[in-house]
């Protein structure tokens, strides 16, 4: 029962700031709301009992990455962007897209004659100690591809270094 | 569902929201019993007697400040952002307090043991610098924004240093818990400062950093920027940013004592021969009330003399509280409270003695200039504290899976790490320094 009251909490939560996101005018108002839709989706996280993605998601979506958005957000002359025009005229092709994306989730849901959504949560204890559980997945059993995408991020980590230097 | 019921389902809600309550309760008064103290230190440093005039001793001083403030008229700057400038100080708030929850105050007193306990410290104080950041922004001012910006800068730069002097430490834990970590420390009979000195140290010059004090208070340096971030804001909005920043302090103490200080352990708990120590709260205590008792009749006025003797009461009484465990019958009742009354002094103790040294830092060490604070994270505390945590994991490595001796090991590391440390400074000495080198930022 708690754990559907906060479901919901969260995810309307998500929902709505997320369509904040993209309405508001004013750019800082819009990372605010990106804040909270990604604090509402740590909540999710949270009552799945996967307590490390939670705070995972919060230390580099939250505390990280929105953080910068704002830091470079503030260095923007606002009066300046609030005057420039912000939306492409695409909203055919968008609208396309999204009814193609939408068919293919009801599709999906409607396929699975109900085994997708009907399916026994896994039991708690399984997921205990979630830090451990995590460490082991990725440093045991999926070692090879966690570190080819440690390497692929260095390199891109790298090369914003090179291109933002002006002299190399 | 009747009454019984309902209790039942919320009884293991009960404790951790009663400690939650009293934490939110007690904090503004220690912040503000803080500030107290900081303004004591700074005056026995400049051989000044500081408040002295509100209550004996300037006792009551916090007291007043905070109704000062709280009928302060609250300015809203006429072009600021309302609803952020309105915000703000919540969020900085809201995050400094959520911090505290993963703490353990002594082995009973913590709200929630979490399986993530350090990550959840961490990152929600690091959302903090949300309240700075938008503070700054709303308040639509130059001196605000520049405060906000380089706060910005500094937090996120320090966090990684912080970060991954954590991360040695945790090396060392094996777990994420916060009770673990101290459990784990009792167990080797090590507090992780004399294994991980280094690790303590990068730690400590990042918290000074993050809690944006002196030497590093770049975003409110008041003779560039007025107030940085602060600013605009007047009476209780101020006073939250006020209280965010010593709550910030006490999470940074904290986080040092359960990580490097051993946490709500006695020093030396494994030596039976030196149990005497269990008796040191009490003297202390003892010994403050007796000051109390000797400066009660020499202060000046009747209401003042009485309430430096009530202050010297209250101290006695919790120097009682303090002794009534340890010489009560080995198996009743109030000997088996003494882990949890010992561990909240011994805990509160380190917190207390880590702030001090903040302090003592705070007025013996002059202002860093911005591209020095910028250089010094980023060429000198983040390389040393990823050498710092290679050394670690090698040294219990070597340990573990080729049984050399732990001490061995440790002393190599930590003379390996003190020497990278040396030729850090030696490489940093050798570049271009000064302002005209690369601009404000330095060359990030």
């Amino acid at each position: 029962m708690l754990d559907s009251v906060t479901f919901y909490i969260f995810a309307t939560l998500a929902v709505v700031s997320g369509i904040l996101v993209v309405t508001r005018r004013n750019v800082v108002h819009s990372a605010i709301f990106l804040a909270t839709a990604l604090l509402a989706t740590a909540g999710i996280f949270l009552t799945l009992h996967a307590e490390f993605l939670f705070i995972v998601q919060i230390i580099v979506y939250t505390g990280g990455i929105t953080v910068l958005y704002v830091f470079v957000i503030m260095l923007v002359n606002l009066d300046v962007a609030l005057h420039q025009v912000q939306f492409n005229r695409q909203w055919l092709v968008a609208l396309l897209l999204t009814v193609v994306l939408g068919a293919q989730v009801v599709a999906a849901l409607a396929l699975s004659r109900g085994t997708l959504y009907n399916m026994p949560p896994a039991p708690v204890t399984q997921l205990e100690p979630n830090t451990e559980q995590v460490a082991w997945g990725l440093f045991h059993t999926y070692m090879l591809p966690f570190e080819v995408v440690s390497v692929l991020l260095l390199v891109a980590m790298i090369g914003a270094v090179v291109m933002s230097k002006k002299r190399v | 569902m009747d009454v019984n019921a309902i209790f039942e389902a919320l009884r293991p809600y009960l404790f951790p929201l009663l400690f939650a309550v009293v934490i939110v309760a007690v904090l503004p008064l220690v912040a503000g019993y803080i500030v107290l103290v900081e303004r004591k230190v700074m005056a026995d440093m400049q051989v000044r007697l500081g408040p002295m005039r509100v209550g004996p001793h300037g006792l009551l001083q916090p007291i007043a400040d905070a109704l000062k403030l709280l009928i302060k008229e609250d300015i809203i700057p006429e072009s600021a952002d309302k609803f952020i400038f309105w915000g703000a100080p919540l969020i900085s708030v809201t995050c400094a307090m959520l911090a505290l929850s993963a703490l353990p105050i002594g082995p009973f007193f913590q709200i929630a043991d979490l399986n993530v306990g350090l990550l959840f410290i961490l990152g929600v104080s690091a959302l903090g610098i949300f309240g700075i950041v938008l503070g700054g922004w709303a308040s639509n001012s130059h001196y605000s924004l520049l405060g906000a910006l380089r706060s910005a800068a500094q937090l996120v730069s320090y966090e990684t240093s912080a970060g991954m002097a954590v991360v040695g430490a945790l090396l060392l834990a094996g777990t994420l818990s916060t009770r673990g970590i101290v459990q784990t420390q009792s167990d080797v009979g090590a507090w992780f400062i004399f294994v991980a000195p280094i690790g303590f140290f990068i730690y400590l010059v990042a918290s000074i950093a993050e809690t944006n004090r002196a030497p590093f208070d770049m975003p409110e340096a008041e003779s560039e920027l007025v107030a940085g971030y602060m600013t605009e804001y007047s009476g209780f909005r101020w006073a939250l940013y006020f209280l965010a920043e010593y709550t910030n302090m006490v999470v940074v103490a904290s986080i040092a004592t359960t990580l490097f200080l051993g946490g709500w352990t006695r020093p030396f708990a494994n030596t039976s021969w030196l149990n005497i120590l269990d008796y040191f709260p009490t003297l202390m205590m003892l010994g403050i009330a007796g000051y109390c008792f000797y400066r009660a009749p020499k202060q000046p006025v009747q209401v003042q003399k009485m309430f430096m003797a009530a202050v010297g009461l209250l101290c006695a009484l919790v120097a009682l509280i303090l002794l009534v465990p340890l010489v009560a019958p080995a198996d009743s009742l109030l000997a088996s409270a003494k882990p949890g009354i010992h561990g909240a002094f011994w805990f509160l103790f380190k917190v207390a003695s880590y702030i001090y040294v903040f302090m003592w830092l705070r007025f013996t060490f002059p202002r860093y200039r911005f591209d020095q604070l910028m250089k010094l994270g980023w060429q000198f505390l983040l390389p040393l504290s990823i050498v710092n945590v290679a050394g670690i994991a090698v040294a219990l490595t070597l340990s573990r899976t080729l049984g050399w001796p732990r001490i061995l090991c440790f002393l190599l590391t930590t003379i390996l790490t003190l020497a990278a440390a040396a030729w850090l400074v030696r490489v940093s000495e050798k570049q271009p320094t000064g302002i005209a080198a690369e601009g404000e930022f330095g060359d990030a």
